[in-house]
């Protein structure tokens, strides 16, 4: 079974790292970003075959390791 | 003092505090340095210290990696018995991460990494680190890092402020620090995370000796307890 993260700032956390790729973009001409927030996809692979057993273990990795729940969001995505 | 540093794959600084740490330690045995991946603690330890560096290679977050490695579970255990605990530069980024301090570092506003002398405000000098300083003074020390810019929600910046538990401030905010925070304390005292490296200038030799104080009252404080 595949679990997708996806980690994103809390809104209202500034993100430079976004803020410098909507610069660059209108560089480019893609005018009309407003506005750009980067965040990461983790993807794992688990052998784990019961599908809420599986959210649950990985909302608990969430929890202790892949997310920063001071600033930042996650959503678990069972694939 | 008896002190040790914890050493992780990637930590850079070590070694420098280390002969910080020796300098004032009041004795000859050398600091210890103690690897990640061991489980426990030497007994009878006064102080421990994170150092800078790249733990893990900076991956997933700063610190996030070395936070969990098991060395931490015992210093976590060490601090919330009342062990003295300091981390600088990357070892703040570990403490944040661990716990044992609020907040988290993100990615420097301006995005570069950012390596210079600072000015730093000393806000309290009521803590063993810092009162061998006049708060409101000003120090001059080194930053070198890429995530220093400290972010928390405003009930953390509120506490922080209520309980003097803002150590230092920068003069000049070089990296979007809320509050122009440079390091923190926890709420017993006795835990102090802060950017600037205050190891990298206790010799004239190195350009000068602003961290001494820092590493002088810290031993004095240990002598008397």
């Amino acid at each position: 079974m595949i679990a997708r993260v996806h980690v994103t700032l809390k809104p209202g956390v500034l993100d430079p790292q976004g803020a410098a790729v909507r610069h660059s973009l209108g560089a480019l001409g893609f005018d009309g970003v407003e506005k750009v927030r980067q965040g990461k996809v983790i993807e794992l692979k688990l052998s784990e075959t019961d599908v809420a057993k599986a959210e649950a273990q990985v909302n608990e990795m969430c929890e202790k390791l892949l997310a920063n729940t001071v600033i930042e969001n996650y959503t678990v995505e069972i694939l | 003092m008896r002190a040790a540093v914890i050493q992780f794959p990637g930590s850079n600084c070590d070694r420098d505090m280390a002969v910080a740490l020796d300098k004032v330690s009041g004795h000859n045995k050398p600091t210890q340095i103690i690897w990640h991946k061991e489980s426990g603690l030497p007994s009878g330890l006064d102080v421990i210290a994170i150092p800078g560096g790249f733990s893990f290679g900076d991956y997933l977050r700063c610190g996030a990696i070395a936070a969990r490695s098991p060395i931490m579970r015992a210093v976590v255990d060490f601090a919330n018995k009342g062990g003295y605990v300091l981390g600088v530069c990357n070892g703040f980024q570990v403490l944040t991460e661990s716990g044992l301090l609020p907040g988290a570092l993100m990615r420097n506003a301006g995005l570069k990494f950012v390596c210079k002398d600072t000015d730093l405000r000393v806000e309290t000098s009521a803590c063993e680190f810092t009162s061998g300083y006049k708060a409101g003074s000003t120090i001059n020390v080194p930053i070198a890092h890429h995530d220093g810019n400290f972010n928390a929600d405003t009930d953390t910046l509120k506490a922080l402020n209520d309980q003097d538990r803002v150590a230092f401030r920068y003069v000049n905010n070089p990296n979007g620090s809320m509050e122009d925070i440079a390091g923190i304390l926890s709420e017993n005292r006795r835990v102090l995370g802060m950017m600037p490296h205050p190891e990298r200038l206790n010799d004239p030799l190195l350009g000068g000796i602003d961290g001494n104080p820092l590493f002088e009252s810290l031993a004095n404080a240990m002598v008397s307890a």
